[in-house]
Formats: structure tokens, C-alpha cells, sequence
């Protein structure tokens, strides 16, 4: 496996792993810190994840991309701390022509994102610390640091089980 | 303490970030009635002190695969109650 990194995200090493002479396209992502959400300065992101899972399904993702396009996919996601700038996911994509080499890119990204188990927790510049909900369902779990708990915001209620491709 | 028999299931409860906080620990132990679901592990949990913190429809995952709530489980399963994703 391996999908987890600890390490910065190294895209070029990346690019080498998917490059060979018969593939023309290489497709590539990176997702990086920005140093803002919703108005408010971001310093740094905190990644918390629930690793044999994400593992397993960043496997079934890849196997995915693989098996709908002629590609050959890589895909690394950092956990930890990360700061503004730094690199949080990086996807190399290769194939014979570009068309199928954005699309698995593209694909796994998307997918990433809506199923592997990885969250994030934002300290602003104000000095409260936040997870990150991207449904945007229910008032943010913001609080201070040193303040107890808050219940945490309502799942989307839409859709969320169908986890089919 | 339950003894798990023929007639219960013992399952492995995980909870992460926000879940875990709101709840107060990160995994414990629960045993229910057979045969039981992904909905049954929740009811039990949000029947805990600190489990009516957690929404009513969570995401949730059994062996590190997406569950749906009307997913069996069975004895040593391990059962994940995920907050909303925020990977990439």
C-alpha cells in the first residue's frame, strides 16, 4: 500500500512512476494548502485520518480509474500537519492520449474526496481551530482550543449512503 | 458486563475527529442483539451519555468499506462512524 504520506508529496517522483515510452499524456493534480476559508486566514491544516481504510479505498480508486480508462494511476495524500502552500494530495495520470489522462486524473480526485475517510482541521489566524465540513450542513464546529467540545454538525442527509461508481 | 453469545453480536466501534471528540474516546467495545445492523451499533451509541451528540445518519463504514445503515454486521466487525469527508 502506501497511498498515506507523512513525507512532503513529491510530484516529479510521481510523474516518473505512471511515465513509459507508450503513454503521450500525462494528467496531473495537486492539491495544495490555501490560506483561506470562508473569509477567514487559515495558518495551518491538521490531518486526521482513519488510515487502513483510506488506504483500502484509495486502492479501490485507483483500480477504478484503471479499469474504465487505458491509464496508469498514482496517488499520494498527506497526513499531519500541513502548512499554507504545502501539498495535501498529488495525482499523476498517464496514458496513451490526453483524453483518458484527465479524465482518470479528474476522477480520482472527485473520488478522493467524496469517499476516502481523511479530515481536516483548520487553526485561523484568530486562534480558533475548526473541522472542515464540506456539506456545509449545520452551523461550523468551531471552538477554542481550550473550550470544551462542540456536537458536531449534521450530516448531509442526501444521498450520502450510495457510495456506487 | 455482556457475554457474547449465539444470541449477540460484539462489535468494534471506531469514531474520528469531530465524533470522537464530541463522544470523548476514539473506539470502545458493543454488544447487541442478534442478528444486528449498522442502524442498531448507532442506536446503541447515541444511547450512551455521550452518543446523543452524534448525528441520527451518519456516514459509516463496516471492515473499511462504506456501509449503508441497513448493513449486517456480524460478531468482530469493525464498525467506523465517520464525520463529513474533508480529504484532498
Amino acid at each position: 500500500m502506501g497511498f498515506l504520506s507523512e513525507q512532503p508529496l513529491d510530484l516529479a517522483k510521481l510523474v516518473a512512476q505512471v511515465a513509459s515510452p507508450e503513454r503521450g499524456g500525462i494528467a496531473c493534480f495537486l492539491g495544495v494548502v490555501r490560506d483561506h476559508h470562508e473569509g477567514r486566514a487559515v495558518l495551518r491544516l491538521e490531518y486526521s485520518v482513519y488510515a487502513a481504510m483510506a488506504e483500502a479505498e484509495c486502492a479501490r480508486v485507483v483500480a477504478e480509474a484503471e479499469a474504465k480508462w487505458e491509464v496508469r494511476v498514482v496517488l499520494e495524500h498527506r497526513t499531519g500537519t500541513l502548512e499554507v502552500g504545502d501539498a495535501a494530495v498529488a495525482i499523476a495520470a498517464a496514458a496513451a492520449h490526453r483524453d483518458a489522462a484527465f479524465a482518470a486524473c479528474r476522477y480520482v480526485i472527485e473520488q478522493v474526496k467524496r469517499r476516502v475517510p481523511i479530515w481536516k482541521r483548520e487553526a485561523f489566524a484568530d486562534g480558533t481551530v475548526a473541522w472542515v465540513d464540506p456539506t456545509g450542513a449545520g452551523k461550523p464546529a468551531e471552538r477554542r482550543p481550550d473550550a470544551a467540545p462542540e456536537v458536531p454538525a449534521a450530516p448531509d442527509p442526501a444521498g450520502h449512503t450510495d457510495w456506487g461508481v | 458486563m455482556t457475554v457474547s453469545t449465539a444470541s449477540t453480536v460484539t462489535v468494534r466501534v471506531l469514531l474520528f475527529a469531530s465524533y470522537a471528540e464530541a463522544v470523548g474516546q476514539a473506539s470502545l467495545t458493543l454488544t447487541l442483539p442478534a442478528p444486528a445492523t449498522v442502524s442498531a451499533v448507532l442506536r446503541q451509541l447515541r444511547s450512551l451519555p455521550a452518543g446523543a451528540r452524534l448525528p441520527e445518519r451518519p456516514l459509516c463504514a463496516v471492515n473499511l468499506a462504506h456501509a449503508r445503515l441497513d448493513t449486517p454486521v456480524s460478531a468482530g466487525d469493525e464498525i467506523a462512524i465517520l464525520p463529513p469527508l474533508a480529504g484532498g
